[in-house]
């Protein structure tokens, strides 16, 4: 090879590999999940049944799916906080329409097709009228939960027999929405980390503008992703809606904070261009861990959320002291 | 000879390991309008920043009237009396005007009332020792940049400055407005005070200052009244050696017409412009910042879209509304602000260079990591960038060799027709001379070029061509035979000429 | 610009006129002294709230902790009582803005010196101040028989014209608030921020005490939201006390002006939102529209709030680009 030898006025001296993977915060949840795991288990000996966490799993699993995207999404230097409220919404007009006589098939489809419009207005307001995507979300974020009321009202909806349970069902020995999460973890992995359409999500959330400029069709990228998330909510709202037998309006109620929770504990930057899939599905993990074993220690829900509130702040401080580090 | 008024000794800067500032010796005295010139990246706004407490020296001292100061932060500056007023304006949009006058200045505690009336009042005042017509109620957002400036020279009299520092005012004026503004500095000279002009229009500096500090890569080359120079003194002083030593046009076949603008128009922006640019030349675009050259490269590009007019490429009408359809027509654009709209800066140096090309680097939409590295490196060598590692984050780099690495991203793309948006702007100047024989050697292989340039002698060494905008119109087109720095000026500031 | 704001003024105060005239038509007894009564009876504690959140949204944040500050100081309060019941009651007061400040200023924190976005680190504390006050009450609710009845009737009984205390107070928080942002000088200075952060360190503006303190004031003022909501319903609950009460102030301040890109809002607009969603809501149970439409509506009002926002830029911009044309 022969580059030219750098002078200092050129660039900076090149930080050694070893330094650059012991930066990367996937590596601190990994240590976390890892140091909850020893933790759990000095609380329970069922911490060391991997059935037991698979199960304890399947609580969170529809959220950690949605979290996946959300990962993409604030990669790509936006945020979505309305998933949770979309997931009710889904479910609401789902289990709505089939309580009204409608055959399943289609009204599983109406679920699908209202969380993929829920995705559309999201898309609109952000990309096509360029309002920003914190406020438009938190606007409906509590559009799509107030909608989910007025159509459940305070009752809960029944669904079909066959319909409930769809978690318990075991494929290779795993509850099937679990195995669904590995499935989409790696699928959504190897669409971020290989693919062109990965990398152009890291540009547009690196620097969006010079991302237009190197013809990167910013705004198709951003409105796909949009309608994943809408797409993936309302799936995740039909799972919730089968987990539990039956559908109220506060169906995933707060879900927007655990799925942050999963991206920024997973090292995500909040202000976009980095990140990876495999860190949210190490946090989605930690989170599982992290709350069975607080419920084995029977702390009350209410302290858990503080829990929360607290580890969500804190994994942002420490993923932008990293991040920080390594940007010089 | 009557006392300085603010003195440096030994001013130096480093930013990182880049000195940019070397042991400048300056005095400024009270009742002169006094002129800093020099190329870009001499040093001039790092100095006058350094006056005005927006950088702190890493070497040396200021002193007024015999007194050695500390100038921390602009607010100390304002307290001492030293105002530096930005090319754009700082401005508080949705606060009237004259709160803006005062923002930073009120005393008192937290809860201090604002006397509104006597804001009002005091403000009307200076508008009007000043001359102009601004309602001082009125929200700041909306004024023109003229306007704005006007606010700005308003608040330093406010505070009562004996110095005022402007960088590059006249920029984004119209000849009016600049010849308002002049009248203005020169009844505050003769108030007595000190007004320190930045600016590389000898003509303007001539037409108004009284004595000129030159400055070249950071060391101040020399100071001298101005009626005591010529032109030709002041630019040998500035360049410091005849431009051909680093610039030369090799000779290219020029071929048939690659691109041919015909009536482009985007309202309010720039109008009915035609030109064409063929196959190995290179044409000049030169104007003032605020012209619309700019503004006419990304409508070009698809960035910001033109609302009516023709673009022809290769022959072929074609329309561009995303710069993914004009890199797909062969055209490249390296913009001017690298940082803004060029680089990612904190991926890595290959991923910067393969940015544009996904298709080169991938298989069915899977990138290939062997061929991205493979693709870069050969960019890497042929443009001989200066890096310690392609994995480094191109932040790392200095200015030069990210703006190379820019260019890689544009070569690696094949274009017919190539736009350089200032593309030497911030640019040590031996990576200037390599940037030159990189556009020269393009040329010859037949792309063609569209070079906009605010430095004239780049312009004039470099194109077969140049073409002049000036609010938002062309104004010339004209041939490397009768092109000179005067012929290009005349054009870019058509109404009135310079303002005296 | 101003004339636009004005403008935004005048037409929430037609909309309100022509919301009550509608429903006054449909249903006359919309249009009594007793329903104007229930209408401002239900706008104090938005109104308290609305005028933090105003600073905070000026200042190119936002507060989503709120309803968990209200929750969290309210019960803090009402265990003092339940505990202390032979104190001096107006010390609440003191307890619930004091301990309102400190969780602002957690929040004020967290945004300044870490730098982080405030939307995430108040959805952090909108759940950390939620689960602390179900930890430090034991999830157990402040009955009615526990919080003093002198603080009770502030909300029943009147100084003059029948109208009740509370509401002489949120109007006394609103004027206080004109008169800080609008003839103080670090008022002046929130405005200044908002309108170019960039800039306002260059005019000496000390970007971390002006944050600091209008997440201060936030906070203050959802604590003493906080007391007054157990003067209003006489109980504090763990987990109903405050929950949601975000979404209403914000809609509330939107709706009324105040923009999300910071830099611009008025407090009169501000108060014609906050009355223009107390119609509605006194409107919903007399047309018969069950209540749990009002989570909806308060979303709609936001993303309309939100276009309006756009459009009225939008239309700033253009009347600028022309007469650079021009």
């Amino acid at each position: 090879m022969t580059i030219a030898k750098p002078t200092a006025r050129d660039a900076a001296p090149v930080r050694p590999m070893w330094k650059v993977l012991l930066l990367r915060p996937e590596l601190m949840t990994f240590a976390l999940l890892v140091l909850g795991l020893f933790g759990a288990s000095a609380l329970s000996p069922y911490f060391l049944d991997l059935a037991y966490i698979l199960d304890s799993f399947t609580l969170s699993a529809e959220f950690a799916m949605v979290a996946l995207i959300l990962t993409m999404i604030i990669i790509a230097g936006e945020i979505d906080l309305s998933p949770a409220s979309n997931m009710a919404l889904s479910a609401c007009l789902f289990a709505y329409a089939q309580a009204a006589g409608i055959p399943m098939p289609v009204a599983i489809c109406i679920g699908l097709a209202a969380g993929l419009a829920m995705g559309a207005l999201n898309a609109f307001m952000v990309i096509a009228l360029q309002l920003p995507s914190i406020i438009v979300t938190i606007g409906t974020l509590i559009l799509y939960r107030g909608l989910a009321q007025v159509i459940a009202g305070d009752k809960s909806i029944r669904v079909p027999e066959w319909f409930i349970g769809i978690n318990n069902y075991l494929v290779l020995g795993m509850p099937s929405t679990v195995l669904m999460f590995l499935i989409l973890s790696l699928v959504l992995g190897l669409v971020l980390g290989v693919t062109v359409f990965g990398r152009q999500i890291y540009l547009i959330g690196t620097n969006e503008i010079a991302a237009r400029h190197a013809g990167i069709r910013t705004r198709r990228i951003k409105t796909l992703l949009f309608l994943m998330m809408g797409l993936a909510s309302a799936f995740a709202g039909l799972l919730t809606a089968s987990r539990l037998g039956s559908v109220r309006y506060d169906l995933g109620l707060g879900g927007e904070l655990q799925m942050v929770l999963m991206a920024m504990l997973g090292g995500t930057y909040i202000f976009g261009g980095r990140g990876t899939i495999l860190g949210t599905f190490l946090a989605a993990w930690l989170l599982v861990v992290a709350s069975t074993g607080m419920t084995v220690a029977n702390l009350l829900p209410a302290v858990q959320l503080t829990v929360l509130g607290v580890l969500l702040i804190v994994s942002i401080i420490a993923t932008n002291a990293i991040y920080s580090r390594t940007q010089r | 000879m009557t006392a300085a008024v603010l003195s440096a000794r030994g001013i130096g800067k480093s930013f990182a390991a880049v000195e940019v500032l070397r042991g400048v010796d300056l005095d400024l005295m009270p009742g002169e309008i006094h002129a800093l010139v020099g190329e870009n990246g001499a040093g001039k706004s790092t100095f006058a920043k350094i006056l005005a407490g927006v950088h702190r020296p890493s070497t040396g001292g200021l002193s007024m009237a015999g007194q050695s100061v500390e100038v921390s932060s602009p607010n100390v500056a304002q307290k001492l009396g030293i105002t530096l007023i930005h090319q754009e304006p700082i401005s508080f949009p949705d606060l009237s005007v004259a709160e803006n006058l005062v923002l930073g200045r009120m005393g008192g505690g937290w809860l201090q009332r604002v006397p509104w009336a006597r804001l009002t009042s005091d403000a009307r005042g200076i508008m009007a020792q000043l001359g102009v017509q601004i309602d001082v109620t009125r929200q700041m957002r909306g004024l023109s940049i003229a306007d704005q400036q006007m606010v700005e020279i308003a608040r330093a009299l406010a505070s009562d400055s004996r110095v005022i520092i402007m960088d590059e005012p006249t920029a984004p004026l119209t000849p009016k407005e600049t010849a308002t503004l002049f009248m203005i500095a020169r009844r505050l000279r003769d108030e007595g005070r000190t007004l320190i002009f930045i600016s590389h229009r000898l003509e303007e500096v001539r037409a108004l200052c009284d004595r000129i500090t030159v400055f070249r890569d950071g060391n101040k080359v020399m100071t001298d009244h101005v009626a005591n120079l010529t032109d030709a003194d002041i630019i040998r002083a500035m360049i410091g050696r005849p431009l051909k030593e680093y610039m030369h046009k090799v000779g290219s076949v020029i071929g048939e017409v690659a691109l041919k603008v015909q009536g482009l128009t985007l309202p309010g922006v720039f109008r009915d412009i035609s030109f064409e640019v063929r196959k190995g030349e290179i044409v000049g675009l030169g104007g003032l910042v605020g012209a619309g050259r700019t503004d006419v490269a990304r409508a070009l590009f698809g960035v910001a879209p033109a609302a009516t007019g023709v673009v022809m490429v290769n022959g072929q009408a074609v329309s561009i509304a995303e710069p993914s359809q004009a890199i797909g027509l062969g055209l490249a654009f390296v913009p001017e602000d690298r940082a803004v709209a060029g680089i990612f800066r904190s991926l890595s140096v290959e991923q910067n260079i393969s940015a544009a090309v996904p298709g080169k680097i991938s298989r069915w939409g899977v990138i290939s990591r062997k061929l991205e590295k493979a693709m870069a490196e050969a960019q890497v060598q042929r443009l001989s960038i200066r890096l310690a590692a392609l994995r480094q984050p191109i932040g790392e780099l200095s200015g030069g060799n990210q703006q190379k690495a820019i260019l890689a991203r544009w070569l690696l793309t094949d274009p017919q027709v190539l736009i350089l948006d200032e593309p030497t702007r911030g640019i040590d100047i031996g990576v200037k001379a390599e940037f030159y024989d990189m556009i020269g050697a393009l040329a010859v292989n037949g792309c063609a070029i569209l070079l906009i340039s605010s430095e004239l002698p780049e312009l004039l060494a470099l194109c077969d061509r140049v073409l002049v905008m000036a609010e938002g119109r062309l104004t010339a087109d004209l041939d490397r035979s009768v092109a000179t720095q005067e012929t290009i000026m005349q054009a870019a500031v058509p109404r009135s000429g310079v303002a005296a | 610009m101003r004339a636009l704001l004005l403008r935004r003024e005048a037409g929430i105060f037609v909309m309100i006129v022509l919301f009550c005239l509608a429903v006054g038509l449909y249903k006359p007894q919309f249009l009594t002294l007793n329903s104007l009564r229930i209408i401002l009876l239900l706008t104090p504690l938005i109104l308290i709230a609305a005028m933090g959140q105003m600073l905070v949204l000026v200042a190119r944040h936002v507060d989503l902790s709120i309803g968990s500050m209200l929750g969290f100081s309210a019960m803090v309060t009402g265990m003092m009582f339940k505990f202390l019941p032979e104190i001096w009651w107006p010390l609440g007061f003191v307890l619930a803005i004091g301990t309102g400040t400190i969780l602002g200023l957690i929040n004020g924190v967290l945004v300044t010196l870490f730098r982080l976005p405030a939307i995430i680190v108040t959805l952090g504390t909108l759940n950390l101040y939620r689960g602390m006050t179900y930890i430090i009450s034991d999830a157990k609710q402040i009955d009615r028989q526990f919080v003093p009845s002198a603080l009770k009737s502030m909300s029943q009984t009147s100084p003059i014209f029948g109208i009740p205390w509370i509401i002489f107070i949120s109007l006394g928080i609103a004027a206080l608030t004109y008169a800080f942002v609008m003839h103080t000088a670090v008022g002046r200075q929130i405005f200044a921020l908002g309108s170019n952060p960039v800039a306002a360190p260059l005019r000496g503006i000390n970007v971390t005490k002006v944050t600091l303190l209008v997440f201060a004031i936030s906070g203050a003022l959802s604590g003493l939201a906080g007391i007054m909501y157990a003067s209003r319903w006489g109980f504090v609950n763990p987990s109903n006390t405050g929950a949601g009460f975000e979404f209403q102030v914000i809609a509330a301040v939107v709706i009324g002006g105040v923009s999300i890109n910071g830099g611009s809002g008025t407090v009169l607009g501000t108060v014609l939102g906050v009355l223009l969603l107390g119609c509605v809501a006194a409107a919903l149970p007399l047309l018969g529209i069950p209540g749990t439409t009002q989570n909806a509506i308060y979303g709609g009002v936001i993303l309309v709030a939100l276009l309006i926002d756009r459009a009225v830029r939008q239309q700033g911009l253009k009347t600028l680009s022309s007469r650079v044309a021009a």
